[in-house]
């Protein structure tokens, strides 16, 4: 035991049915220190940090809080223990004051009223005690982001946080707001307060921290004492898996003289100047971290969200699709990354969800053909191997393999040309993978174009025939499939 | 599996309500199962039954139309006013009335659907409004002297049965119509099950929503209008509370107060059964305040049924 040492997680393990999210990871924060957390999409650190806050139950494990043992912690617990997090989310209440903020469910008393000049000189304290200059009578909700963050801060000093978990502080940030939190961080560093920093921001890593950690797959990789360590050693960390899974293999089957899709200086919903061509009957791979800006894209070219400026030219002419709807009727498809909350409606039966989009189509003075509705949704049960004891079962009762299923029979049924898929495999299990990938091979031979968003590097390697890198809402790079290579990519992705 | 036997069971469950609700006023009074009686009930659950069918649609999508009653008292006020002091024929009254209605409706929709206001506090708003209109149209007094074919359509019998269950009957028929084959009724529980994947499947929620208030409005309107024939006077007070009683017809009959579920043949249910409640309680001297307690009592009951049905399906997911 090691008295330097204010957390310690020993041989954390969490298992979901099916899914095995961290395996036997420890690590140690000395007092005082900055630790960075880093890894790719699903490496895990959120489920880490979780179970500190007591937010996840680790299936084994100790977490070790100043020399106490937990087998798991609860949120009382940590606080109780001096483990805060900051989320990218705050909890904070924009009608009440920073100050009364500060006090939420624990404000000072005099009598059965609030004492809100007590709270205001306390809480102009606590600010100071960061070096920040707050109004405490200001409501939150009228403050920047950055000191929307800093109060939230105060608020775990002020209740005797140690140990300070940040999970992405930078990323709703400007550049001048992450100088004012890296200079706070320092400060709390001398104070004695450790911070445990998640960041995909390779930079801000190097400047800040005193030791990563790298996980990948749930897995404790290695530490590394920043100073002594290089850009280059922690992408190879980061994304150095061997590639096991095999993807389905199929024909060459891209026209490169037919361009469907066509974007060009394409700006808004959080992107800038995305430009790129697709060709007929090829596979192209958006690759990038969460927050990318990808799914925004993908909401733009489907009409979700307006662009606000650029061109989008679809089969040669250019379009402007204001709704789903205007995107749907020109041949676009959307497989969001939200299965149950965007994709399939689940109280609504397999039959009506493969109809749903074509429904003005199938009917002759709204009244549906009925025939022709059980024939489509049939023809899609057959051909897609959709699993389900009839099409009139309700979308609810299905697995989620078959649930992507009856989205893709959708817009198949729509006669779509251009499929984006969002994440398409997220929380399915293998064996429905490979259905899935074996399904995408199909579509790109029938001539359909897809364009592939996803988080897991090797599904993005093994099914595209041309990646395209996003960074915080810019187009990174492009790779072509012979120059595929995790480093190259990750290295785009962190925009370093 | 188990989730298909709960379904037949609440499927089903509302019909056997029904039935013991119906036998046990049977076996109370003996008035109660006459033939005279059973269509003065059937008489009178018909403007519920006909305002039921556009609640449903609304009810489907998750809103809730609480103008209904208004827009019945203003049509009452707008149709007398017109065929007795301007002179319109009675089929001009009943289309211009209609139109009103299918207005107001509108209105509705579009606070709901563009402006994105609370159903709850857009159509509290116009049943203010619109329950004042009809009051100061009226001058606070009732309007009658109708042609004597105006009564038809809530005296009149076809054969044995009464003119206005004849209309209940189309209009419930042509809400399972649109319910069950129309394209507008798959998009009612695609958009009350779920509005942003119905949106990101092409269906324009806004226009949906738009035009289920709209036929609310026009089914209120045409419940008003049986209502002005049955008492031959258009009262400045006729809707007051309607919409209350509409409301309990539909949660009884198992259509969800969160949307996306429900059928028209169980809302036919839940309208018998509130008019055999009232009659009954009619009946049997109940006053008027213990009949509010005992509906009052109703809804709670349904809703509650749908909350805890909620809650077990969504531990479920």
């Amino acid at each position: 035991m090691n008295e330097e040492y204010v957390l310690q997680l020993q041989h954390i393990s969490k298992e979901y049915p099916g899914v095995q999210a961290l395996k036997d990871v420890s690590l140690e924060v000395k007092k005082g220190e900055i630790l960075a957390l880093i890894g790719e999409n699903g490496a895990g650190k959120s489920t880490l940090i979780k179970t500190c806050s007591g937010a996840v139950i680790p299936t084994s494990g100790k977490i070790i809080v100043n020399g106490k043992e937990f087998s798991s912690m609860s949120p009382q617990l940590a606080a109780e223990n001096g483990i805060a997090i900051i989320y990218q989310e705050f909890n904070n209440v924009k009608g009440l004051s920073a100050a009364e903020n500060l006090f939420l469910g624990n404000p000072i008393k005099n009598g059965i009223l609030i004492d809100r000049k007590a709270m205001e000189k306390e809480a102009e304290k606590a600010f100071a005690q960061l070096n920040i200059k707050i109004d405490p009578k200001k409501l939150c909700g009228d403050l920047t982001v950055g000191y929307q963050q800093m109060v939230e801060i105060a608020k775990a000093i002020k209740q005797n946080a140690r140990v300070l978990i940040m999970d992405e502080p930078s990323a709703p940030l400007t550049s001048a707001e992450v100088e004012s939190m890296f200079k706070v961080c320092e400060l709390l560093k001398s104070q004695g307060v450790s911070i445990i920093y998640i960041s995909h921001r390779l930079d801000e890593i190097f400047r800040l921290s005193d030791r990563i950690v790298v996980l990948r797959d749930g897995e404790y990789i290695k530490t590394l004492i920043t100073k002594d360590s290089h850009v280059d050693e922690l992408i190879r960390l980061m994304v150095g898996r061997e590639l096991t899974e095999t993807y389905p293999a199929r024909p060459d089957c891209i026209r490169h003289d037919e361009t469907v899709l066509e974007l060009q200086d394409v700006t808004g919903n959080g992107d800038t100047n995305i430009s790129f061509k697709l060709h007929k009957g090829e596979v192209l791979g958006l690759g990038g971290l969460v927050g990318a800006g990808r799914t925004e894209l993908a909401q733009m070219l489907f009409g979700a969200v307006e662009k606000t400026s650029g061109k989008i030219i679809f089969k040669g002419k250019e379009i402007h699709p204001r709704s789903p709807r205007q995107a749907i009727d020109a041949g676009i498809a959307l497989v969001p990354e939200d299965r149950k909350r965007h994709g399939a409606l689940l109280g609504v039966s397999v039959k009506n969800n493969i109809n749903m989009a074509i429904y003005n189509r199938i009917s002759k003075l709204s009244v549906i053909n009925s025939k022709k509705e059980l024939e489509t949704a049939n023809s899609y049960k057959t051909n897609l191997l959709i699993k389900t004891p009839s099409v009139n079962q309700l979308v609810r009762n299905l697995s989620g393999g078959n649930q992507q299923k009856v989205i893709l029979g959708k817009w198949l049924a729509a006669n779509s040309e251009l499929i984006i898929f969002d994440e398409p495999t997220r929380g399915i299990d293998v064996g429905a993978k490979f259905e899935i990938y074996s399904l995408i091979n199909n579509l790109v031979e029938q001539g359909k174009s897809i364009l592939l968003i996803s988080s897991e590097m090797e599904e993005l390697m093994g099914m595209s025939d041309r990646i395209i890198v996003l960074a915080e809402g810019k187009m990174t790079g492009e790779l072509k499939r012979e120059s595929f290579d995790q480093n190259a990519i990750m290295r785009l992705a962190s925009a370093v | 599996m188990k989730n298909t036997i709960m379904n037949q069971i609440r499927d089903k469950a509302i019909w056997l309500v029904l039935v013991v609700l119906f036998i046990a006023f049977a076996a109370a009074n003996d008035k109660f199962v006459s033939a005279n009686n059973l269509f003065t009930i059937a008489r009178q659950v018909s403007m519920f039954g006909i305002a039921a069918v556009g609640m449903t649609f609304v009810i489907l999508i998750g809103g809730i139309d609480l103008a209904t009653g208004s827009i019945i008292t203003l049509v009452n006020v707008v149709a007398a006013y017109l065929m007795v002091k301007m002179n319109f024929s009675i089929i001009a009254a009943i289309i211009t009335s209609l139109m009103l209605a299918t207005l107001i409706g509108s209105l509705n929709g579009f606070m709901v659907a563009k402006i994105k206001m609370p159903a709850i506090i857009a159509t509290f708003a116009t049943q203010i409004i619109f329950e004042g209109a009809a009051y100061i149209m009226s001058g606070g007094t009732p309007i009658y002297g109708f042609d004597p074919a105006f009564k038809m359509i809530g005296q009149g019998y076809v054969g044995p049965v009464p003119v206005p269950v004849i209309i209940m009957a189309i209009t419930f028929a042509v809400g399972a119509f649109i319910l069950n084959k129309t394209y507008f009724g798959r998009y009612f529980y695609a958009v009350g099950g779920n509005e942003e994947a119905s949106r990101l499947s092409g269906i324009k929620v806004n226009s949906v929503k738009f035009m289920i208030y709209a036929l609310s409005g026009f089914f209120a309107g045409l419940a008003g209008i049986v209502m002005l024939s049955r008492t031959n006077s258009a009262q400045p007070t006729a809707g007051k509370g309607f919409e209350f009683d509409v409301i309990t017809c539909v949660v009884l009959g198992g259509v969800s107060v969160s949307g996306g579920y429900g059928k028209i043949s169980n809302v036919i249910a839940g309208t018998l059964i509130i008019g055999i409640l009232t009659n009954g309680m009619v009946l049997m001297n109940v006053s008027t305040y213990m009949q509010m307690v005992v509906k009052g009592i109703v809804l709670i009951l349904a809703v509650g049924f749908d909350s805890i049905q909620n809650k077990s399906g969504l531990a479920k997911a």
